[in-house]
């Protein structure tokens, strides 16, 4: 094996939650910081050749699930499979990560989410818990935190609209948010053609629509780091794809600049780390195979873990540092409080007679209506104690290949031939954007990831195994986003003119489905928490059995949110930042 | 390229001079006005048995052009030959087991096997039948994974970028008014509201004003 000189801070992945860690440790210390990525480099120009929906399928910015993928099973009496194709989550690869293909919503979490358990417990009484969640608190408090969601919102740019500044409700914002300190750092976004109809119903429905915080700036804007990115042009190829101007924050275009040329840092590509190596509680380095394949040991004083999600919490897996999760018998913690998010939504679809020029957008612009958010005011015959956000009125990204073919039903007599084609035409561009749900996904006991027994990746490591479901408490949440949904979709109808069309069925699937997208937010499995004994780091995002460990990103999350991570993730990698530089290194042992 | 298979295709149905991105070179039209564009990975009579199914899912009809005037077997045939119809883009290692709906195909067949077995249930003479016996035979096999893959592909050779073999003359864009990648809608973003705004389409290549290579022209 290839031994290297040893460097100070080893970053093991180049998202947000690794180049935000690399670039307050290296612009703020002398320390060396190697950062080891996975994929290739990615740049400015790729991105504008890359405005293409068939590279972009095939291809695209993601890992290719044929050198890893993850296997799934429902639960722990079921065989696990592989997941040959993405479906329900697509993890990037390459400089910047899955951060580069992001869309850009940038809502914040409301303050009762981080101690969730605790506020849960209070608010609805001890009865009311299902026996099988694992809900947790964060170990931090919403105000303890808002500092550093201001300085992930600065460091974005984030464009949108406070509801809540310093308690002060501002209409036209979302007057639901926690309170904050500061006004967005750039206004909102251009609201496009469709949002006017979403804006119109959600206000005469008493709703509280606000212009969804982006990532994609509305401006022009210059960061605290003196990093300038333009105004999003509204190409419509922002989600799944990488920006083509670096309007949309991504940490190629927002940390890169920043960290480029600095002789304290470097970045090596077409790295893959395979093993952290440990002793007497301590992290020596990492083992990587480099780009030529071969096998290099990278020792580190201190290793920072920062991959996606699930391969985060694999890498502690397959270096044997913690102690895995066990359902049975509760003990364990690596691995446990594993959540997707929950997606539901109107049923039905939006007819218009008139064009509707969809293919102009950008990856955050849209709506929000979070009245439903967090704790619900009444019981809804659904019987579920929270809500959700709504989104959005507006078109993401979506290329003629992706719209193509969607038509009400009973237009044409199958999915091909001549009918279909003429339905096809005369539909495409006229069908409206849908009315979303996104709501907390609380953890369960039931719900974890281990190592496969069975199947590895290409060097032979095992793959990540998740036993994931739905519950009827999730199934319950989407009947709810269905129905409210399906709602708001009926008025924007008739104040726009629009056909509803109902769909014929609402809710036929049971159980959680692999194969088909839901977003890309995996979240725990390494989570934080205020004791070793319930949570694998502290609310710093150190190892509890391993203090130059830590293991940043939302794999730390204890419990999936209604909002989007993104903005979560880049703040808590500053908190991160903030506990190694400020206290760590100060004074190397464990912060709490 | 091992065999040097055709596919001949009329050539007025191919719209004529945009046939250079085909091959990356000029291919002369004949006397006969056909155009004969090399094959990858089909047989010509594996193409001619896909183009006719291709046509059969999305017909030139009355509404306007369809998968042969786009050139949709063309794009098929460059995908299959690409590492995409190897699988290089998907988990391929065993146990092979049959699973649930929600864990999606776990067939071990790469696309190149599944058309290749396709072809067969429709059999050499499709080309040969009438339309309607051929959508009967195709009805047959709706349910496949083979179909499936053929009807996502037509819609994609339909509608995908012209650097990919399909869309050729971008007859699929202007099919449906969709104006190609423009880089910058910063301008038009607050009009045309209520209004149908479809410039005429532009290609990414004629856009960035300079080649653009296709995943199936990797090299491995």
């Amino acid at each position: 094996m290839k031994r290297l000189k040893a460097t100070d801070v080893v970053v093991i992945g180049s998202g947000w939650s690794g180049l935000v860690m690399a670039k307050e440790i290296a612009t703020r210390t002398a320390l060396q910081v190697t950062v080891l990525e996975r994929g290739p480099a990615r740049n400015l120009s790729q991105y504008a050749s890359g405005m293409d929906e068939i590279n972009m399928r095939r291809v695209g910015l993601v890992q290719n699930p044929a050198d890893q993928t993850i296997t799934h099973r429902h639960s722990l009496r079921d065989l696990a499979a592989p997941i040959r194709q993405y479906g329900s989550f697509t993890p990037g690869t390459g400089t910047g990560g899955t951060s580069e293909h992001w869309g850009g919503i940038s809502d914040r979490y409301l303050p009762d989410f981080f101690v969730l358990a605790t506020h849960l417990r209070e608010k609805f009484g001890a009865a009311r818990m299902l026996p099988d969640w694992a809900v947790q608190d964060w170990g931090i408090t919403y105000d303890e935190f808002e500092n550093y969601y201001w300085r992930a919102e600065q460091l974005m740019g984030i464009s949108g609209k406070a509801g809540n500044l310093r308690g002060q409700l501002i209409e036209g914002g979302n007057i639901f948010e926690g309170p904050r300190q500061h006004e967005y750092p750039t206004p909102p976004l251009t609201p496009t053609y469709t949002m006017g109809f979403f804006h119109k119903a959600a206000t005469e429905m008493g709703y509280h629509p606000y212009p969804l915080p982006a990532a994609n700036l509305s401006q022009g804007y210059t960061n605290p780091d003196n990093v300038s990115r333009p105004g999003c042009v509204f190409c419509g190829h922002c989600a799944n794809y990488g920006c083509m101007i670096g309007a949309k924050a991504q940490p190629t275009n927002t940390i890169m600049p920043v960290l480029t040329g600095r002789n304290n840092f470097s970045l090596r590509n077409n790295c893959w780390v395979r093993k952290i190596v440990h002793r007497n509680g301590r992290a020596e380095g990492v083992v990587y195979m480099d780009e030529n394949g071969e096998e290099t040991m990278q020792p580190a004083e201190v290793v920072v873990l920062s991959a996606w999600t699930p391969n985060s919490v694999r890498l502690l897996l397959l270096s044997q540092i913690g102690e895995p999760y066990d359902p049975v018998t509760a003990k364990g913690t690596l691995g446990k409080n594993l959540t997707h998010q929950v997606t539901s939504g109107g049923a039905g679809m939006l007819v218009f007679n008139q064009r509707l020029n969809l293919f102009m957008g950008s990856g955050a612009v849209g709506y929000g209506i979070a009245d439903f958010d967090g704790d619900l005011k009444e019981e809804p015959p659904e019987k579920v104690l929270r809500g959700g956000l709504f989104l959005r009125g507006a078109a993401a990204s979506e290329g003629p290949i992706t719209s193509f073919g969607r038509i009400p039903r009973g237009e044409a007599p199958r999915s091909w031939g001549s009918a279909w084609k003429k339905a096809s035409i005369s539909h495409w561009d006229r069908i409206g954007p849908g009315a979303e749900m996104r709501g907390d996904h609380f953890a369960y006991k039931q719900n974890f990831m281990d190592l496969d027994p069975t199947y590895t990746d290409k060097w032979g490591d095992p793959l990540l195994r998740m036993t994931l479901d739905w519950t009827d408490y999730e199934m319950r949440q989407m009947a709810f986003g269905r129905r409210l949904g399906t709602q708001l979709l009926e008025v924007i109808a008739r104040t726009s003119g629009a056909t509803f069309i109902k769909a014929d069925t609402g809710g036929s699937f049971r159980h959680y489905n692999a194969s088909q997208y839901i977003t890309t937010h995996i979240q725990g499995g390494a989570i934080m928490g205020s004791t070793s004994e319930q949570s694998v780091v502290n609310s710093w995002l150190q190892h509890w059995k391993m203090p130059n460990l830590f293991v940043v990103g939302s794999s730390s999350f204890p419990q999936n949110s209604s909002a989007n991570p993104t903005l979560t993730i880049v703040a808590v990698s500053h908190r991160a930042a903030d506990g190694l530089i400020d206290h760590y290194l100060k004074k190397p042992g464990p912060l709490a | 390229m091992k065999r040097r298979e055709f596919i001949v295709l009329p050539a007025k149905a191919l719209g004529g001079l945009m046939l250079y991105s085909l091959v990356g070179e000029l291919i002369p039209a004949s006397a006969e006005d056909v155009v004969k564009v090399p094959l990858r990975f089909f047989t010509a009579t594996e193409a001619q048995v896909v183009q006719a199914a291709c046509e059969r899912i999305f017909p030139s009809d009355d509404s306007g052009p369809g998968a042969t005037e786009a050139g949709v077997v063309i794009y098929i045939d460059r995908q299959l030959a690409s590492p995409y119809g190897r699988d290089k883009h998907r988990y391929t290692k065993g146990p092979w087991v049959e699973s649930i709906p929600e864990h999606g195909y776990q067939g071990k067949e790469t696309p190149q096997q599944v058309y290749r077995a396709g072809i067969g249930l429709l059999a050499a003479d499709f080309a040969g039948l009438s339309p309607d016996q051929q959508d009967l035979r195709l009805e047959k096999i709706e349910e496949t994974h083979f179909f499936q893959l053929l009807r996502t592909h037509t819609v994609e050779g339909m509608f995908c970028d012209p650097l990919h073999g399909g869309n050729i003359g971008m007859v699929g864009w202007k099919l449906i008014g969709y104006p190609g990648p423009r880089m910058n809608y910063r301008d038009q973003i607050d009009k045309h509201f209520g209004q149908t705004y479809s410039p005429a389409p532009m290609s990414l290549e004629q856009i960035l004003r300079h080649p653009v290579k296709g995943v199936e022209d990797d090299v491995e």
